[in-house]
């Protein structure tokens, strides 16, 4: 026989379920599936610029890189710049408010967040003074109401409650201002599309 | 075969480094190395890295990384999750083609922030092994007393394979175990894992290697001693421990042998060595004798920096033959439990 060809002599005995079990183990229930949970810890270091980002979120604000060639704001902030590639060595204050540029509307619960319950919205919030949006919650407004260009601000978690975390923040919320026009829709998704 | 050099790299290996992440500190590399022969990201036709999520513990930390390499306008790029080494072999095999003159290629890890010993048993079997939970220098220790009862090779030996190492490290600035130790001072250290001891194990770093490919007159106008890549291939042994011989590395000897190794004489040898026991296996498998000078850099016993180490031993090579110490070296790299993989590259300087 040769290549890929199957010689028709051997049966496919693991496709046919024809499997002999030998008899000193035929009355043992055989095994249908193994868990074999696995679990690592680490310590994570997160970096300089993403170190100054969570700092700053215990105090409620929200910094970003500054691009040194394009001047353009990454937020959360990386360390570099993903258009020039270059280390940033400036950051700066964003608003905590700011527009939903993309959403969507989830219906189904997810085990692993029993918190949120459907339907819910997740959004690409792009901040004020920010050339890219991150991925948060908008809620205070019903799911159907939500739409590309709403102003949205920042809902803080309560003043003692604040950590190192971006989850210090709890969700955005519709400000009530006019919708942010996005003239031109090809912009959407583009790091400077903004300002 | 079309003439592919390494043409200029670049080097980090700390302990820890705990104030940048890995993109931060993979930046300075990428373009230090880039600015050391006039080039940028332009002319570079393919990028290539070797990086595993798995070892900070980072999900989707080579997409992170990627942004250091000025990828706008977008950039051919491409990964994979093994030593940056098999991104040279990936970046070699699209230079064969013809389409690109050079490329660049990364390889980098910050296992710091975890157990790398027992991260390493994630990449057992995950049926009947993985679960045991068996940490890397256990499973490196069960072939070492292997390696010993088969009489091929002595404890004292490995000792003499540990204190050199440290004498080479401690001329290499990127190395971080660096001080030297006599061979009864070696084997007088208590076993970290019977019957390895602390200087037969890796000197686990955080850090990377970058490092530039380029073909033909293009590497000639890059570089005034071009370290030619004249034979490279990469072999894999069985997964399963049981069914292989742990005496013998059978992948390293096909290498080799396809690299042409043995087709002339060989100066110096980086070899991606682990643990002192892998040196002995990898010198056996390639057949290196008294005249060739192993790991002048100090090895991964100096220096080991998972997911570059592989890479850092063919930038350490190609580094020796562009500064004219010698003609021939032999660089390796291998992955997977007990030099499951290997990677052999043959470099000469004409």
């Amino acid at each position: 026989m040769s290549g890929y060809q199957q010689d028709p002599k051997i049966k496919p005995t693991a496709l046919s379920g024809e499997v002999t079990m030998p008899a000193a183990i035929g009355a043992v229930e055989q095994v249908q599936s193994v868990r074999t949970p696995i679990a690592i810890d680490y310590i994570a270091t997160p970096g300089a610029s993403l170190s100054a980002y969570l700092r700053g979120m215990k105090q409620k604000k929200i910094l970003g890189d500054k691009c040194p060639v394009s001047g353009q704001v990454f937020v959360p902030p990386r360390g570099v710049s993903p258009v020039s590639g270059q280390r940033t060595t400036e950051m700066v204050e964003v608003s905590d408010q700011g527009y939903v540029e993309s959403f969507n509307v989830t219906r189904l619960p997810i085990k692993s967040r029993p918190d949120l319950n459907p339907p819910y919205v997740s959004a690409w919030v792009v901040p004020d003074g920010a050339n890219v949006g991150s991925i948060s919650l908008v809620a205070g407004i019903a799911p159907e109401d939500v739409r590309i260009g709403l102003r949205v601000r920042a809902v803080w978690k309560p003043d003692d409650e604040l950590e190192e975390s971006a989850a210090n923040i709890l969700h955005w919320e519709p400000t009530g201002e006019p919708d942010f026009v996005l003239d031109d829709l090809r912009i959407i998704g583009k790091p400077g599309g903004q300002q | 075969m079309r003439d592919v050099a390494v043409v200029a790299s670049m080097q980090r290996q700390e302990p820890s480094i705990d104030n940048e992440s890995e993109v931060e500190y993979m930046v300075p590399l990428m373009h230090g190395v880039k600015e050391s022969i006039g080039i940028t990201q332009a002319d570079v036709g393919f990028t290539c890295s070797g990086s595993s999520d798995f070892i900070a513990g980072q999900a989707f930390s080579f997409v992170m990384t990627v942004d250091g390499t000025n990828p706008v306008p977008p950039i051919s790029e491409s990964h994979v999750e093994m030593d940056g080494a098999w991104a040279l072999y990936e970046a070699w095999v699209k230079m064969q083609m013809g389409e690109i003159d050079i490329a660049l290629v990364y390889g980098y890890s910050k296992s710091s922030g975890g157990s790398l010993r027992d991260v390493l048993a994630t990449q057992m079997d995950p049926y009947y092994v993985a679960p045991l939970w068996p940490d890397a220098f256990a499973i490196e220790a069960l072939a070492a007393r292997q390696l010993i009862e088969s009489g091929r090779v002595s404890l004292e030996q490995l000792a003499e394979i540990a204190s050199r190492s440290r004498d080479h490290a401690a001329s290499n600035p990127h190395a971080i175990r660096t001080a030297q130790k006599s061979v009864a001072d070696i084997m007088a250290e208590a076993p970290i894992m019977d019957p390895l001891r602390p200087s037969d194990i890796p000197a686990s770093a955080d850090g990377g290697c970058v490092l530039i490919l380029a073909a033909g007159d293009r590497a000639k106008d890059l570089c005034d001693r071009p370290a030619w890549i004249r034979g490279i291939d990469h072999r894999t042994d069985a997964h399963t421990l049981g069914v292989r011989d742990l005496t013998r590395s059978m992948s390293a000897k096909i290498a080799g042998q396809k690299a042409g190794v043995g087709n002339d004489k060989v100066d110096f040898a980086e070899l991606y060595a682990p643990f002192t026991t892998s040196e002995f296996l990898l010198t056996d498998a390639l057949g290196l004798g008294e005249d060739t000078v192993i790991n002048p850099s100090g090895g991964t016993l100096g220096a080991h920096t998972m997911m570059a180490s592989g890479l850092i031993r063919i930038a350490e090579a190609a580094q020796r033959i562009t500064n004219g110490d010698g003609d021939r070296a032999v660089a390796t790299a291998g992955s997977g439990p007990n030099l499951q993989q290997n990677l052999v590259c043959v470099l000469e300087g004409e």
